[in-house]
């Protein structure tokens, strides 16, 4: 600081302020003075001479200690007000200078103030209007988003480097079950903005497709689209449709292919492509015979897990092979038999004979293998049905319906809870309920049938209540097992197959008391859907836009190799914001990390929906002075995984990023403690929000992470868990970024840099 | 003079409308029952043509085919080949290696007959 050297300077000047016209005026006096006048001079003074050095001393001081003061509240002061006007400046528009020292700095804070308060209503009416042209924008682009969420297919949007862009909720969730490990959000499909999707699919099969897509494009293809069957690291089989994002561009290929790119390619690009797949790394343009230039920018998945329909469907497939192909010999046979017969009106009796029997034969032998093979098909159709959650009165209007129109018979409805939610295959459920109906009505000429809902613990009973006849238990055993055919319409499947594809039961009872019989159809009830859960609520706000897509990163663009290039842009960068919950402050003396949790930082955005959230069983005891401040206790860790599982998890989960935390040294010891005996390694540059507020506010007393997030003015919520904490530095180090700019700081390596000065660096722990 | 047919099928019940129709069309006609006697009825019967089954016992009609393809003397000899898979991969499979004519099961009796007359002729 250079208000040091000043403040040396201005004391100096004090000094000879006080003893030099005082000296000088002796010194003039003592040399007009005669020799007598001289010694009488220093006769009397030179006694007196401690008394004024004394005074002058005191003087002095005095002096200093108002230049002291002045300097306190005019040049720091000033300089501490400076320092939060550039808060106002940028990172913290609403923030006001307090008026404070004395009454001229405060009228300048005043000033300052005032100045602001035009500003911000220049800005909010500029901003308004910017907003509600982007809003407009956004719509479309959230809608789009939202229609992708609501896809029961996993859609997946990647670039040309296999960083996704897009991912709805369906693919998450697919990704999320063939995640295995220890901890939640482990096993090598992770999914998320910004990653990449080799980490989940193989490259060398989306570099193929992605090449098969683009000769597709070449040659004008309608659909230039690419399918494949993959088997992922846990050997699930998935079915992947890929199709090209594409962007007809205006420009010539020369000035499109280079789109995007950093002007001069960063040192060591080319060569450190992993093996030979350097094919993508580019946008690719390609004429199409019409003229215009389509430009590949990137792909999208859609992705269905077929691991378990696989068999079914191949089982299904065999079943149509035999039906087709099998039975051409047959008939073959018969046809050539039965032609011949027709055209030889003179063959003997005994070889009519014959030829007959072959008919015969063929005729019998391909029955057996039609029925054998129609049994075959519908137990594979069987696991066709997907069962969805519905209303269970809905299903019941629906059959109701369909008996009044099918058999004029009338239906009445009895007491049904309306509230009921079954999971059922609809068309095969109505099916069976309008066959029982149609059986009865047949046999038994029944005039009405009621239905009738009710419930038990987690099970729906479906009642087809008639009055007057009754029926047999065994009646109800041979209807089962036939084929449900009602009128002109059949099914292949049988009332016990659509009972047993529900895990359902039914029998038949009789009431004595209200003179009526009944079937009774027991299904499992479903969860009554409540609201989309959002993982955490707590944490989201309303306005912010969803975060599964990003769809800026079609521009952006790999840095040659893996791991983070300290060349790049803060901005640019992806980062993994974490803290740590522990035992206690000593890493050293046996403290263990007892939670984890991290967030993720793509493209200028806390992807709120990325964590890492895990409690970690130190293995010891919690000490109880900790528990008040973290909130976590012996039961909430106990089973919990232990550190040994979590931190290779983490490990995946921070790969390709840089690690921010608040006062990271702190994290990262206990970190290195097991980094030996675990095998992983946190080689990622480190940036910390201590540190770097260090940077941008020397001249502040406090760097804690409330305080600085008070000073840029972030609202604390769910603080001390470390995933609340995650957010907040997360949320601080995105504030960071411009004011680093604003110093710049504007690469990684530069904020590395400026980090190891300050002064905290210093601090070791 | 009468052109002589042999038929190559395991099936007996394919077999008998065959050659029934075919002696009344007025061929001579011989059976043989797997790939291994086609060939060695050739030599011996020298039909001037062979209804060829795809599915035979021993030699399928594809090794059949390839191997009477292959004998000079059998150089005149017309091929048929009779299959009862649909897939035209296997048809041209047929055609590939030699056959002249390849028919799907179930086929009409009158358009064998018309096939085997137009190919003698």
């Amino acid at each position: 600081m250079k208000a040091k050297p000043r403040f040396i300077l201005a004391a100096g000047v004090l000094g000879l302020l006080m003893t030099g016209p005082f000296l000088l005026t002796a010194l003039l006096l003592f040399a007009d003075a005669k020799e007598a006048e001289r010694a009488a001079f220093a006769e009397f003074l030179i006694p007196r001479l401690p008394l004024g050095g004394l005074m002058t001393f005191m003087g002095f001081v005095g002096g200093l200690i108002l230049l002291r003061s002045l300097f306190r509240q005019y040049v720091h002061g000033l300089l501490r007000m400076a320092e939060t006007m550039r808060l106002m400046l940028g990172a913290n528009r609403n923030f006001r200078v307090t008026p404070e020292g004395p009454p001229e700095v405060r009228e300048l804070a005043r000033a300052v103030n005032a100045l602001a308060q035009q500003r911000d209503k220049l800005l909010d009416d500029v901003e308004g209007q910017i907003d509600r042209a982007k809003a407009t924008v956004e719509e479309e682009k959230n809608r789009l988003a939202a229609l992708m969420s609501e896809l029961a297919l996993g859609v997946i949007v990647c670039n040309l480097d296999g960083r996704v862009l897009l991912y709805n909720s369906r693919a998450r969730l697919q990704f999320k079950a063939l995640a295995q490990g220890p901890t939640s959000m482990s096993g090598g499909a992770l999914i998320g903005l910004g990653r990449s999707i080799f980490s989940i699919l193989e490259r060398g099969q989306i570099t193929h497709s992605l090449d098969n897509i683009q000769q597709r494009l070449r040659k004008g293809s309608a659909e230039p689209t690419a399918n494949f069957i993959t088997t992922t690291r846990g050997g699930q089989l998935l079915r992947a449709q890929m199709a090209p994002v594409l962007r007809t561009g205006a420009s010539g290929p020369a000035t499109a292919t280079v789109d995007g790119l950093p002007p001069t390619p960063p040192p060591g690009e080319g060569g450190d492509e992993v093996g030979g797949q350097a094919a993508p790394a580019q946008e690719k343009v390609l004429d199409n015979p019409f003229g215009a230039e389509l430009q590949v920018t990137g792909y999208v998945l859609t992705i269905e897990n077929i691991t378990r329909n696989f068999e079914r469907e191949a089982e299904r497939d065999q079943a149509l092979q035999t039906l087709t192909d099998g039975n051409r010999a047959a008939l073959g046979n018969i046809r050539a038999a039965v032609e011949t017969l027709l055209d030889s009106p003179e063959m003997g009796t005994d070889i009519r004979g014959r030829f007959m029997r072959v008919i015969a034969d063929e005729v019998a032998a391909m029955s057996g293998k039609l029925e054998a093979t129609m049994n075959r098909f519908a137990d594979s159709l069987k696991t066709r049905w997907p069962l969805e959650d519905v209303l269970a009165i809905d299903i019941l209007a629906a059959a109701a319906r369909r008996i009044e129109e099918k058999l004029k018979l009338p239906i009445k409805h009895e007491e049904q809870d309306a509230s009921l939610w079954m999971r059922v295959d609809s068309f095969s459920l109505i099916q069976a309920i309008t066959f029982l109906a149609a059986r009865l009505q047949d046999h038994y000429e029944i005039r009405e049938l009621r239905l009738r809902l009710a419930t038990e613990g987690s099970m729906v009973f479906v009642d087809l209540i008639w009055s007057g006849t009754t029926v047999s238990s065994e009646t109800l055993y041979t209807w089962e097992l036939e084929p449900m055919n009602v009128g002109a319409e059949t099914s292949p499947l049988t009332l016990r197959d659509v009972i047993d594809r529900h895990g359902a039961e039914i029998w038949y009872q009789r009431d004595k008391a209200a003179h009526n019989a009944f079937f009774r159809i027991v299904l499992p009830a479903a969860a009554t859907p409540d609201a989309p859960v959002v993982d955490l609520a707590q944490h989201l706000h309303s306005d912010s836009r969803p975060e599964y897509y990003d769809f800026d990163l079609f521009a952006a663009r790999d840095a040659a190799g893996a791991g983070v290039d300290p060349e790049r842009k803060l901005t640019e960068l992806s980062y993994s914001v974490f803290d740590t919950e522990t035992t206690g402050l000593l890493p050293a003396e046996g403290d263990e990390i007892i939670q984890m949790g991290a967030v993720r930082v793509v493209n200028n955005r806390l992807l709120r929906q990325e964590i890492f959230d895990q409690l970690v069983d130190p293995g010891i005891p919690l000490k109880p002075e900790g528990i008040p401040i973290h909130g976590i206790t012996e039961a909430m860790v106990n089973g919990q995984p232990r550190l040994d599982a979590v931190l290779p998890a983490f490990h995946e989960f921070c790969a390709e990023t840089v690690l921010v935390a608040h006062n990271a040294a702190f994290d990262l010891r206990f970190f290195q403690l097991k980094e030996d005996s675990l095998g992983v390694r946190f080689t990622q540059p480190v940036l910390d929000t201590l540190l770097l507020s260090a940077v941008i506010h020397p001249n502040q007393d406090s760097h804690r992470l409330e305080s600085i997030a008070e000073r840029l003015g972030i609202n604390v919520i769910g603080r001390h868990t470390a995933l609340g904490d995650a957010f907040v530095t997360g949320e601080v180090f995105l504030k960071m970024i411009p004011l680093l700019a604003d110093m710049g700081i504007v690469t990684l390596r530069q904020a590395l840099e400026a980090s190891q000065k300050t002064y905290f660096a210093r601090v070791n722990y | 003079m009468s052109h002589r047919i042999l038929i190559a099928d395991d099936e007996p019940n394919i077999v008998i409308s065959l050659e029934y129709l075919l002696k009344k069309e007025g061929f001579e006609v011989a059976v043989a029952k797997n790939g291994e006697a086609v060939l060695a009825l050739a030599g011996e019967f020298r039909p001037d043509l062979v209804l060829l089954d795809v599915m035979m016992p021993i030699k399928s009609g594809f090794e059949v085919c390839e191997g009477l393809r292959a004998d000079a003397a059998q150089a005149h000899l017309k091929i048929i080949m009779l299959t009862a898979k649909g897939r035209e991969t296997e048809v041209a499979k047929g055609l590939a290696l030699g056959a002249d004519a390849y028919i799907t099961k179930p086929f009409s009796t009158k358009d064998l007959i018309v096939r085997i007359k137009s190919l003698l002729a």
